[in-house]
């Protein structure tokens, strides 16, 4: 066991899937010689070269548009996104191009471009640094969608996604960058992910077992439901936390096990609630779970509204005092 | 007519005239001898019949749609003939001479606007990708291709088996969308073995170059550090010279060039398009005076090559390959519903999984009869 943060879990990850395959490329905004504005890819340019750890021109469509080519050529892109709101001047490139290759050549033709994007506010930033924008990529058909939530899953789950033939769209928690936690030796190696050993990365695990509510969330949130589940078991509650992981494929399997024994859901999420994945996971859990529950499922997330200035983001991102509030609501039926 | 003054203003390099006239610019060769010629005539009508077979099959309502290339065969063609066979292409929705040339079965096309299948051919057996739909997005492609490329140590070696381009097709159209810039950039920067083949039919849709750019399209490559070269796309000859040096350049590893291939869509933007809402018969019939098949049919009749056997018999290959493809396309039969969710993603996904194993569920409960095939 190590302890490291998640931008370090994230970079050793990185450095695993450089060696493990000649074809894997970074390539991003100052990826390189900086490594990363978030340190990210910090010394990989150095050790890998510069021709596999691309300083891109700074154009968002053209990188994801330059990724699908070098994929088509038989290339393992790994994209940086720098920040959740610049991803938009690449939709085209991801939603119709990325997502679509495999299914147009009836499979003759392989993307395998993983996109990963810092994603989530919390860090005091100025507009288009803080936002959530997993829904509209889930929603898309042909891209795979998963975020992870702590430094052993971050670095074992980009081992894998780098390993596949289909295009991922990787979400960082950025506001988790900095958090330690202790990383098997395996996961930091690699050999656990080069053996096989690791767990689909789209499935879910439950972090936290407890029996009288679940906490469904991803990403940043999944530290907020623990904290929140601990806060909750001083009170007496006992709450179970799944960290989803995969947001496309979903897995549900876990998530209506978890709901069937607990019998009430709160899902917990940055992205605003109107539409985002909370709509989708109550619509299918209550589908699946109807006799089961006890409460309707409560969405906790950001409001409708653009993300705020960052003296106000504490209002607007699910805390955990947000988190009991709907344990509450859901425990009052 | 709009384009006159761009056209007799600027340079633009032409072997052949309109009437069949060998002209010898300075820096500019004749690459095809009269063996390759024949060929080259060969396409360029093959590939006008396949194009009016398909206008006509969709009027016929055996198409849901055709972008017809009419008045582009000698853009296309001279262009794809000039690529080497590892040379890779990436090409809009209308390049059915590209196509052809790169020896995809015409039927293929057809499926694609039929709307069978999403017209797959095997872009790896024919070193071309997919149409691209979305105007400028491949252009991008092509670039990410071309780094690939370089990265494969298949540039400037002096081999000429290993050596390979990329030919990157758009319109004047799409030299509007950022993402042709970016790839001019990307592929500026990264000194890319791709060359950027603007066919400038002078229409995007209904909209003139004169609303796409302020200077000739050519000249934008200036700005972006590479040359850029203005061909007359009616010239097959000089197309297929212009785009082989380019090509040439790129696989020596001396980076990108842009062609702009001057030429004059024919036929509606679509068969879905009424071009006489944005453009006068005159400005058609002034450009019919230029037509890229009728100038080689001239020079190889003057020069003996083309003798009336040799022409006679294009034209029956002609007949024989519209009647073919009448005939299959007419056979296509619809694929089963099941189709749709297959090959969205090459690792199972649980909701496309879920989708279909509910869709088969529900096409079951119908009685045998009702089930649509």
């Amino acid at each position: 066991m190590t302890a490291v943060s998640l931008a370090k879990a994230l970079n050793t990850g990185l450095r695993r899937a450089l060696e493990a395959d000649p074809k894997v490329l970074v390539m991003g905004e100052d990826v390189g010689r900086l490594g990363g504005v978030f340190r990210v890819t910090d010394g990989l340019q150095k050790d890998f070269g510069d021709d596999r750890v691309i300083d891109t021109p700074l154009a968002e469509s053209g990188i994801v548009g330059t990724a699908i080519g070098l994929a088509l050529r038989g290339y393992r892109p790994i994209v940086e996104i720098q920040f959740d709101g610049f991803v938009y001047p690449a939709f085209d490139q991801l939603v119709s191009q990325l997502a679509k290759m495999t299914y147009r050549s009836a499979g003759l033709l392989r993307v395998p471009v993983v996109v990963r994007i810092p994603f989530g506010g919390g860090i005091g930033a100025v507009e288009h640094h803080s936002e959530s924008p997993e829904a509209y990529f889930a929603h898309t058909a042909g891209l795979r969608v998963v975020a992870c939530a702590d430094p052993a899953d971050a670095c074992t789950t980009i081992q894998q996604v780098a390993r596949g033939d289909d295009p991922v769209i990787f979400l960082e928690p950025k506001r988790r960058y900095w958090d330690r936690a202790d990383v098997d030796d395996a996961v930091l190696d690699g050999s656990l992910v080069r053996e096989g050993r690791a767990p689909d990365p789209y499935l879910a695990r439950i972090v936290r077992p407890g029996t009288d509510a679940t906490l469904a969330a991803y990403g940043p949130t999944v530290r907020t439901a623990l904290d929140a589940a601990d806060a909750a078991a001083a009170d007496g509650r006992s709450l179970e936390v799944v960290d989803l992981r995969g947001l496309s494929p979903l897995d549900l399997h876990t998530l209506v096990g978890s709901v069937t024994r607990t019998r009430r859901l709160v899902v917990v999420h940055e992205a605003p609630v109107f539409l985002g994945m909370g709509a989708e996971i109550a619509a299918a859990v209550t589908e699946r779970c109807f006799y089961h529950l006890e409460a309707p499922v409560q969405r906790v997330g950001g409001f409708h509204t653009p993300y705020p200035a960052a003296r106000l983001e504490e209002h607007y991102l699910p805390d955990v005092d947000r988190v009991l509030d709907a344990v509450d609501r859901a425990l009052a039926f | 007519m709009t384009d006159d003054h761009a056209a007799t203003s600027e340079p633009m390099i032409q072997l052949l005239t309109p009437e069949g006239e060998r002209l010898r610019p300075d820096g500019h060769d004749w690459l095809l001898d009269d063996d390759a010629l024949r060929a080259t005539y060969r396409d360029l009508v093959l590939v006008r019949r396949l194009d009016v077979e398909a206008t006509a099959l969709q009027r016929q309502g055996e198409l849901g749609l055709w972008a017809p290339l009419l008045g582009q065969e000698a853009a296309q063609v001279g262009s794809a003939r000039a690529m080497a066979p590892q040379d890779h292409a990436f090409p809009t929705y209308r390049e059915h001479g590209v196509a052809w040339c790169r020896g995809v079965d015409p039927l293929r096309l057809l499926r694609l606007f039929r709307g069978t299948d999403g017209g797959a051919w095997d872009p790896a057996e024919h070193h071309l990708h997919l149409y691209t739909i979305v105007i400028g997005a491949q252009v991008l492609h092509a670039t990410g291709y071309a780094m690939g490329v370089q990265r494969d140590g298949a540039v400037g070696t002096g081999d000429p088996a290993r050596d390979a381009a990329v030919l990157a097709y758009f319109g004047d159209g799409a030299s509007s969308q950022g993402d042709v810039s970016e790839a001019f950039v990307f592929a500026g920067v990264a000194n890319a073995p791709v060359v950027f083949f603007c066919q400038n039919n002078q229409f995007a849709i209904s909209v003139p170059p004169e609303r796409q750019t302020r200077l000739p399209l050519y000249r934008r490559a200036a700005g972006f550090g590479f040359p850029g070269v203005r061909v007359d796309g009616n010239d097959v000859v000089a197309v297929h010279s212009v785009t082989s040096a380019a090509l040439d350049r790129a696989r020596r590893g001396e980076g990108p060039t842009l062609v702009e291939a001057y030429t004059y869509r024919m036929g509606a933007h679509t068969t879905s398009d009424d071009p006489t809402r944005y453009r006068t018969h005159a400005d058609v019939e002034q450009w019919r005076e230029r037509d890229p098949i009728l100038r080689v049919r001239r020079y190889l009749e003057r020069s003996g090559s083309g003798d009336p056997a040799f022409l006679a018999g294009v034209e029956a290959e002609a007949d024989a390959l519209a009647e073919r493809l009448r005939a299959e396309v007419r056979a296509l039969p619809d694929p089963p519903p099941s189709a749709i969710f297959d090959h969205v993603h090459h690792a199972p996904h649980a909701q496309v999984d879920a989708d279909r194993a509910w869709f088969e569920q529900y096409q079951a409960g119908f009685e045998p009869e009702e089930v649509r095939r």
